[in-house]
């Protein structure tokens, strides 16, 4: 069968937030651009859906902190329709005895009450994640630069590293170089002596991550998670929950030419001649474009668009052995009434609420993942996103959004036996500090990796689609070889979670593709 | 194979299934290691030996050769993806020479494919390479299990081989046609008949056989093969002997000629196998193989360096002989991997890695050679010139079928 000349510039499989990004940019930038996801619904893993009948939910990413204000405003996604129903939400630390903490980064009041040599610390704490933030934000925006390459970008890239390190100055360079390679629990400890407080600023070290607070290399987790967020760790609440954001990428791109398909799967990329031409769907139809860029994670783009055959052995294992399991749960409660914690106000709880009491209480919730077992005492992140948006359910009814940890994608025993126990475990848990909230739940959902893996068709079903680790960043993310965007395979591009600098619905892994990408085309 | 009762240090080099036969014959008791077994290295005398490869026939004792088999819906699929050449022009029956790539597009072995059934296969090769094999298989449907010691393998090669198999009983051996392969009954005199798979292939450029066998029918097969040999000039022989052979007849040898990829721990000493002159082995036009991409960018890009042959003035061996432009030594051009005086070809042979000027046929070089007379060393500077490979290539290599003497 012969397919017909090629149409588009570029074929984008794949419709979460960085192929959308993807999309738009390479739209703006004039060319010819379609956008193929398998689903009904745009968005990937950010996306909002009805979990129980009334009960709408961001199924998978439940926050917007991570996507820079320059993405948005380039974009135009206010412009598009994007609304924040709450932004600079503050940090609730949960407490058993209700001694809770709130922080964030406006307000520390409760953390100088409780201490107030932790307060001081934390505020300097803060403004030096930011100093760190400011210096490395621009590696995440650009993409990672070759070692060993005579290229001047390369170079310069590199030079530009060094020398914003440089800027720092003596003594914060010489902490940035110090701390890089450590465990989280051991600089909090150098900092804090609240538990409560360590245990929550842990938390960010190893939310969405296959570790625990004493796990080496958690400290350069927390500093990528900072330096994306460009020093604020600002949380947000889309109106509407995140596939809003989806929505607002996805009327920008259409806004600047490019055409969307939902409920388009691709079977397999096409081939010709060793090139990219196009892709194959699952319906047999053969569309053909100048080049291919998949936002599917590596796995998925590799070993299942492309095969194993199109590739070369080595290059093939590095692949496969990305480490792209995840870790973390999702659960979504409906509830009939607004849930009471005691010591917290309503206006506290549209705040982020966090269940990590202390460094070793998350060590001890990691232990079972080590094992392949889930948490007996999980570590939770929790929001109840119809405070600020009522689009969400009903009046009077609300939606509680969980990200529990930890829960191994392949789970001893397996998921289907043991759902209804984890999910129990959660609600127990939170049950100690919310007692009336089991008797207002009036619908549950959860989503462990494998769900996660296929709902959003992504292998391992991890948030990142591959560890965010020192073995898997920058020039070497997702593999050697395919870190700059371009893949072995001419005309095969990749854009997704899976590259430099990872998921999180940040989109700059998308952005910086699309740059890439016209380079190479220029 | 490792008893249960001795630790393993206590016998560190297994002994192949021809073990006993080849200590009874061996005068000097000169055994060198090949592949975790015990092998000969010289049996009598390396010239005696080398001549009854040229002149008569000679048994060798191939078993440590490194045996896969590789089959599975896939196989087809995985092997033209591992290897260099169209692994589908390959038909049941036939045996191809072949080398195989890492993704840089260098060296890592090379190797003997059979063809045994569609989708199976049994590849020999020189090193282990289950690794790479099993990485190689990440997304095929193929099974892949190293038989080395299910297998006695034997090598009968020389002008008389065809007759010498004929007289021990293995009818119709004269109609295979090089790079082909059977399953052939020996039935020597009133002994029982051995089931064997044999190929028309080897490493000494010369007629000759290789005998795949069951472990437990080896000594019978060496018997019967001796004894018939006895008026015959038959010998085994070492490998020392059949290095001079495969020199003349122009084939490399890893950790020789070039060193695996897999092994190589400098930068730039890894070989391409454009650089090693088996362009004729690599096939492009197939589809996608591992190292395609890196060697189409070398082939764009010209030849660094490569691999040649050299016909040296004098008659001293030019072993590991540095190579210049002039007689003054002062620009080298290269360096010699293997070299041997061929008794045959009356001609001081040698392969060289000669860099990209001087690669042509019938370019002038200079080998420095170093003398030992009796601990007084003495240095030549002498003439190399480049010539085509291979050196020494009878028409009787290829008769089918063969002169029967």
């Amino acid at each position: 069968m012969s397919a017909p000349a090629s149409h588009y510039d570029s074929i984008i499989v794949g419709g979460g937030h960085n192929g959308l990004t993807c999309a738009a940019y390479l739209a703006r930038g004039g060319r010819k651009v379609l956008v193929l996801e398998a689903a009904e619904r745009l968005g990937g893993a950010a996306v909002t859906r009805e979990f129980a009948p009334g009960f709408k939910v961001s199924a998978a990413a439940h926050l917007l902190h991570l996507m820079p204000p320059s993405l948005v405003r380039e974009l135009g996604l206010m412009r598009q329709g994007l609304k924040l129903a709450a932004e600079r939400l503050p940090t609730v630390a949960l407490d058993a005895d209700a001694h809770h903490l709130i922080f964030g980064p406006d307000n520390s009041a409760s953390v100088a009450a409780a201490c107030a040599a932790d307060a001081a610390a934390l505020a300097d704490w803060q403004k030096l994640l930011k100093r760190f933030a400011r210096a490395l934000h621009p590696l995440l925006a650009q993409t990672p630069p070759r070692l060993g390459t005579d290229a001047w970008r390369d170079r310069a890239a590199l030079v530009g590293i060094g020398w914003r390190i440089r800027r720092l100055g003596r003594r914060d360079m010489r902490e940035l170089l110090r701390i890089g390679g450590m465990c989280v629990h051991d600089l909090l400890e150098d900092h804090f002596t609240l538990p409560l407080l360590k245990g929550a600023l842990a938390l960010d070290a190893v939310l969405g991550t296959n570790y625990g607070p004493r796990s080496p290399g958690t400290v350069l987790a927390l500093l990528y998670r900072i330096a994306a967020s460009q020093g604020e760790d600002a949380l947000a609440l889309p109106r509407g929950g995140l596939g809003a954001v989806s929505e607002a990428l996805a009327c920008a791109a259409r806004a600047a030419g490019a055409d969307i398909r939902t409920g388009t799967q691709v079977e397999h990329i096409l081939m010709r001649e060793d090139r990219a031409v196009g892709v194959v769907l699952a319906s047999g139809e053969e569309i053909n474009a100048r080049s291919v860029v998949s936002s599917a994670d590596p796995k998925t783009t590799f070993l299942k668009l492309l095969g194993s055959e199109h590739l070369d052995a080595g290059f093939v294992r590095c692949v496969s052995q990305v480490r792209s399991r995840g870790l973390t749960a999702k659960l979504h409660l409906g509830l009939d009434r607004l849930p009471v914690f005691p010591g917290l106000g309503p206006e506290a709880l549209r705040a982020r609420l966090v269940l990590a009491p202390s460094c070793d209480y998350i060590e001890r919730a990691y232990n079972h993942a080590k094992y392949d077992e889930f948490s007996s005492a999980p570590v939770l992140e929790v929001t109840l996103p119809t405070l600020v948006d009522p689009t969400l359910a009903a009046p009077g009814k609300h939606v509680m959004s969980i990200v529990a940890q930890y829960a191994p994608y392949a789970l001893k025993g397996g998921w289907d036996a043991q759902r209804e126990a984890f999910t129990d475990r959660i609600i127990d848990t939170l049950a100690a500090y919310a007692p009336q909230l089991p008797q207002s739940i009036c619908a549950r959902e959860l989503l462990v990796p494998p769900d996660i893996e296929r709902e959003f068709r992504i292998t391992g079903g991890h948030w990142h689609h591959a560890e965010l680790a020192l073995d898997q960043l920058l020039m070497v993310r997702p593999v050697p070889g395919a870190a700059q965007y371009a893949t072995p395979v001419p005309g095969l591009y990749l854009c997704g979670a899976g590259c430099h600098p990872g998921g999180g619905v940040m989109g700059l892994a998308g952005r910086n593709a699309a740059r890439q990408l016209m380079r190479a085309a220029a | 194979m490792l008893t249960e009762s001795e630790p393993h240090y206590r016998q560190p080099l297994l002994r192949t299934p021809f073990h006993e036969r080849a200590r009874a014959l061996s005068e000097l008791d000169s055994f060198v290691p090949w592949s975790g077994y015990t092998t000969v290295d010289v049996f009598t005398n390396v010239e005696q030996e080398y001549f009854a490869i040229r002149n008569a026939s000679s048994l060798y004792d191939l078993t440590p050769m490194v045996k896969y088999h590789i089959a599975g819906a896939d196989a087809l699929r995985f092997l033209n993806r591992l290897v260099t050449r169209d692994v589908r022009k390959l038909a049941p029956g036939k045996v191809a020479y072949t080398v195989w790539c890492n993704d840089e597009g260098h060296l890592i072995d090379d190797g003997t494919l059979f063809c045994t059934a569609p989708n199976e296969y049994r590849l020999c090769t020189a090193e282990w390479q289950l690794d790479w094999f099993r990485a190689s298989a990440i997304g095929f449907d193929v099974e892949i299990r190293e038989i080395t010691e299910e297998i006695a393998a034997l090598a009968v090669q020389g002008p008389t081989s065809a007759h010498l198999l004929r007289a021990a009983g293995l009818a119709g051996i004269e109609r295979l046609k090089p790079f082909e392969h059977g399953q052939f009954s020996m039935q020597h005199r009133d002994a029982p008949t051995i089931p064997m798979m044999v190929s028309r292939t080897g490493f000494t450029g010369d007629l000759g056989y290789e005998l795949w066998m069951q472990p437990a029918d080896a000594e019978s097969v060496w018997d019967a093969l001796m004894e018939e040999g006895r008026t015959r000039a038959v010998r085994p022989i070492g490998s020392r002997a059949l290095n001079m052979a495969r020199i003349e007849a122009g084939f490399v040898l890893p950790n020789l000629d070039f060193v695996s990829a897999a092994h190589t721990l400098y930068l730039g000493t890894e070989r391409s196998p454009l650089e090693l002159g088996l362009s004729w082995l690599v096939d492009f036009g197939k589809g996608h193989f591992t190292g395609r991409r890196a060697l189409l960018a070398e082939a764009a890009r010209g030849p660094r360096r490569q691999l040649v042959g050299l016909d040296i003035e004098g008659t001293k061996p030019a072993h590991n002989a540095l190579l210049y432009t002039e007689s003054s030594g002062r620009k080298e051009a290269g360096s010699i991997t293997s070299a041997t005086w061929s008794p045959t070809c009356k001609r001081n042979l040698a392969l060289a890695m000669v860099n990209a000027p001087y690669i042509a046929t019938g370019s002038q070089l200079w080998a420095e050679i170093y003398l030992n007379r009796e601990l007084v060393w003495q240095r030549r500077m002498v003439r190399a010139r480049v010539v085509e490979r291979p050196f020494y290539a009878p028409p009787r290599r290829r008769a089918t079928p063969p002169a029967d003497f």
